[in-house]
């Protein structure tokens, strides 16, 4: 009896601890952190580190570091990332390299894991002694690799939308903070007559922030939430959601959740006989990629909002998207976060190029309003607070997995990370 | 009344799931106490076994046999599931029995790699599959109530499982020695029981089962190289609640556990519900501490 009761005992503590680490889960979108802001570092703190010296002296080449997560649940989002800076080095080498040098890139996985992130980046900075490191996806693994880069005032670009409220010194953001994407999206849905709003996100930072916003938005507005529910990561069923959703009678689901859950999500939908004719939903998190993942035959109809699509018609998204299908397979899709990490790599070397060095406080200096033609369209680094202007765009998922654009903001969107523009956000910056 | 209703369909539905991604761990752990955390591995092999026949079969074969994928599917999920289970427990699991920690981190680690290996062959992202058309939609049982197709099916396959696995058990030769072994291994042997063989199989059914699980599960859910991490908890605190060892256990568990979530759940949210449900099996175990159907037992320990 003794033994069994042992087993029995730990097993449940076992399970318990899993419990509790899958509600800390790290396989999150952009997720987790603190949702305080970063407090802006001043630029002494910054400046008063010792100006590494990047650029291991290879004589010919010069070493970048590729920060991602190539194993665990990350890697579902992160490998396709690493794929297209890998891409845009190769493209920059074969043009002759950034002033005269080859770029080499230093690949480390981070293994969707938080700590290996901060290990990683410590590793590529101090020994590998890189000129500057593209990568991350989730606030976790970056707000993991924020201090370390202050401290050792190395240059980190980050490619992923997220939920703003952050502008570290050593830091470019190169994905849509808020108001280049849910701000924007919830406006639209206003004005397409779609006022009652049913709030969906999985449980970690990323969906509480952006719904405060959105409550904000909508309560401004003459919107209204109906609801507001969260699951925990990787969470598989939502059958009570589903029945929670049909009783609220929304006129739209905003659905921030992440990763796996869309999944599920999205086919018991469908299985419950609701389409995006009788329902709409719109997704920020849910790109080319994740379409092909869970299957266009349960998206029919719904919207998404981000910056970038495939079929986003410039002449350089055509080469962009020619080139990706070249180089990994007719099958794979190009989505957002991967241009993102593109143009990163292509800003990086123009701030260079500009600087006539690579060294970090030289970079960061030159970088400041510099302008690229991406495949998303032009966009310019905004030298006040290390993020891009950036064209936003509603699209409509069709059934054969890409997005055709319904909307988009006419230009370039100034960055506004702080939400300093907009009188309903007032308050929503300072917890 | 109609929320009542497709509630209440909802938590026989999330029981049933719950029963099949259990079952499998009700033997290799409730019958051979191997705490075996790759289980949720062997789900995510039947998952890709599902996508994999899907893929033969759409390169393969006319288009008007693809919904007779599915059936098939189901059937090579459980083969792959069940060689690999077998080839598991031959080289490793048997080295660990009667030693429940060593069993666990090594199963852990087995686990990760079969997680790492899926990533090798498949690629990290999520893989799509579609389900069959005879499956798409639901029976309106009255305005308002919706039972999707999926999950009666589903429904009706864990009934299918179950059956079988209690024939097996109860009421065939290589079930009653099974037991025999799983309750007094030297006396088994001594009456000429090749307890080696049983030990083997009796864990590659286990392993099977969950690929059947994973099978089913590629209709409600996502196809990922980690979705098994989604599964495991639940697995176990099914199995653990119910009883170890008994297969009428592992049912009241699953039930137990998902008519109270899906209550919980539309009372307050789904991370409370969850937590609520959690509260509710530990304070259960610890009045019953063997969980609801102990197996009664003669040992004196």
């Amino acid at each position: 009896m003794k033994k069994g009761n042992w087993l029995k005992g730990f097993v449940l503590t076992m399970t318990a601890s899993l419990v509790l680490a899958g509600c800390g889960g790290n396989n999150n979108n952009e997720a987790g952190g603190s949702a305080s802001p970063a407090a802006p570092a001043s630029s002494e703190s910054s400046s008063s580190a010792p100006a590494s010296s990047p650029a291991a002296a290879g004589g010919d080449t010069v070493k970048v570091g590729i920060l991602h997560s190539l194993s665990g649940t990350m890697s579902i989002s992160e490998v396709t990332v690493k794929n297209s800076e890998l891409m845009a080095i190769k493209e920059i080498n074969a043009k002759g390299g950034v002033l005269g040098k080859q770029i080499e890139a230093v690949v480390e996985d981070g293994a969707s894991d938080w700590p290996t992130f901060a290990e990683k980046a410590r590793k590529l900075l101090s020994e590998d002694k890189v000129a500057t490191v593209f990568g991350g996806w989730t606030s976790s693994s970056r707000k993991a690799m924020l201090p370390v880069f202050e401290e050792l005032n190395g240059l980190l670009w980050y490619p992923v939308q997220y939920e703003g409220l952050e502008s570290s010194p050593n830091i470019f953001y190169t994905g849509a903070t808020t108001n280049q994407q849910i701000i924007p999206s919830v406006d639209f849905l206003l004005e397409k007559g779609k006022k009652k709003v049913f709030l969906l996100g999985s449980d970690y930072v990323f969906p509480r922030t952006a719904n405060k916003i959105i409550k904000a938005q909508l309560a401004a507005k003459g919107g209204e939430t109906v609801a507001e529910e969260y699951t925990p990561l990787g969470h598989t069923d939502y059958t009570t959601i589903i029945a929670k959703i049909k009783e609220a009678k929304p006129d739209v689901v905003y659905n921030t959740l992440n990763g796996d859950s869309n999944v599920a999500f999205f086919k018991q939908l469908k299985d419950a006989g609701i389409t995006s004719a009788d329902l709409m939903t719109i997704s920020v998190s849910v790109a080319e990629e994740e379409v092909k993942g869970i299957g266009p035959e349960y998206l029919t109809g719904h919207l998404v909002a981000w910056d970038y699509y495939q079929t986003t018609d410039t002449p350089e998204n055509k080469i962009f998207v020619e080139n990706f299908k070249k180089e990994y397979g007719a099958e794979s899709v190009t989505s957002d976060p991967m241009e993102a990490g593109y143009v990163a790599v292509y800003l990086w070397a123009a701030a260079a190029e500009k600087a006539g060095s690579f060294e970090v406080d030289k970079v960061k200096e030159a970088a400041k309003g510099i302008e690229f033609n991406a495949p998303e369209g032009k966009v310019t680094i905004d030298g006040d607070n290390q993020h891009i202007y950036k064209t936003v765009r509603i699209g409509e998922i069709k059934a054969d997995g890409q997005i055709v654009e319904l909307w988009n903001s006419g230009g370039p969107v100034k960055p506004d990370p702080y939400l300093t523009t907009y009188d309903w956000a007032k308050g929503l910056s300072d917890q | 009344m109609e929320i009542w209703v497709s509630q209440f369909f909802n938590g026989l539905s999330v029981s049933s799931i719950l029963l099949l991604i259990a079952l499998g761990l009700a033997i290799t752990f409730g019958l051979m106490k191997v705490i075996n955390m790759s289980h949720g591995e062997f789900i995510m092999i039947g998952a890709y076994g599902a996508y994999m026949t899907q893929q033969i079969f759409k390169s393969t074969l006319p288009k008007s046999l693809f919904d007779a994928y599915f059936p098939v599917a189901i059937l090579v999920s459980f083969v792959i599931a069940f060689a690999i289970g077998y080839l598991l427990e031959v080289t490793l699991i048997r080295f660990l029995y009667g030693r429940p920690l060593d069993s666990l981190l090594a199963t852990w680690g087995v686990g990760l790699m079969l997680q790492q290996l899926a990533r090798s062959i498949f690629g990290a992202p999520n893989v799509a599959v579609s389900s069959p058309s005879w499956l798409d939609g639901g029976l309106t049982v009255f305005s308002g109530v919706v039972l999707p197709y999926k999950r009666l099916f589903i429904i009706a396959l864990v009934a299918l499982c179950l059956f079988a696995m209690y024939l097996y058990i109860y009421r065939s030769n290589a079930g009653r020695r099974m037991r025999a072994v799983m309750q007094n291994r030297e006396m088994a042997a001594c009456l000429g029981i090749s307890t080696r063989r049983v030990d083997s199989f009796t864990f590659a059914i286990g392993s099977g089962i969950a690929g059947i699980a994973g099978c089913a599960l590629t209709l409600i859910g996502p196809i990922g190289p980690s979705i098994g991490t989604y599964y495991i908890v639940d697995a176990f605190m099914v199995v653990v609640l119910g009883g170890v060892g008994k297969l009428v256990g592992t049912v009241a568990g699953a039930l137990g556990i998902g008519v109270f979530n899906t209550l919980f759940e539309w009372w307050t949210d789904a991370s409370l519900g969850k937590v609520l449900v959690f509260l509710c099996i530990v304070a259960f175990l610890q009045w019953k501490p063997m969980g609801m159907f102990a197996v009664r037992t003669r040992s004196l320990d």
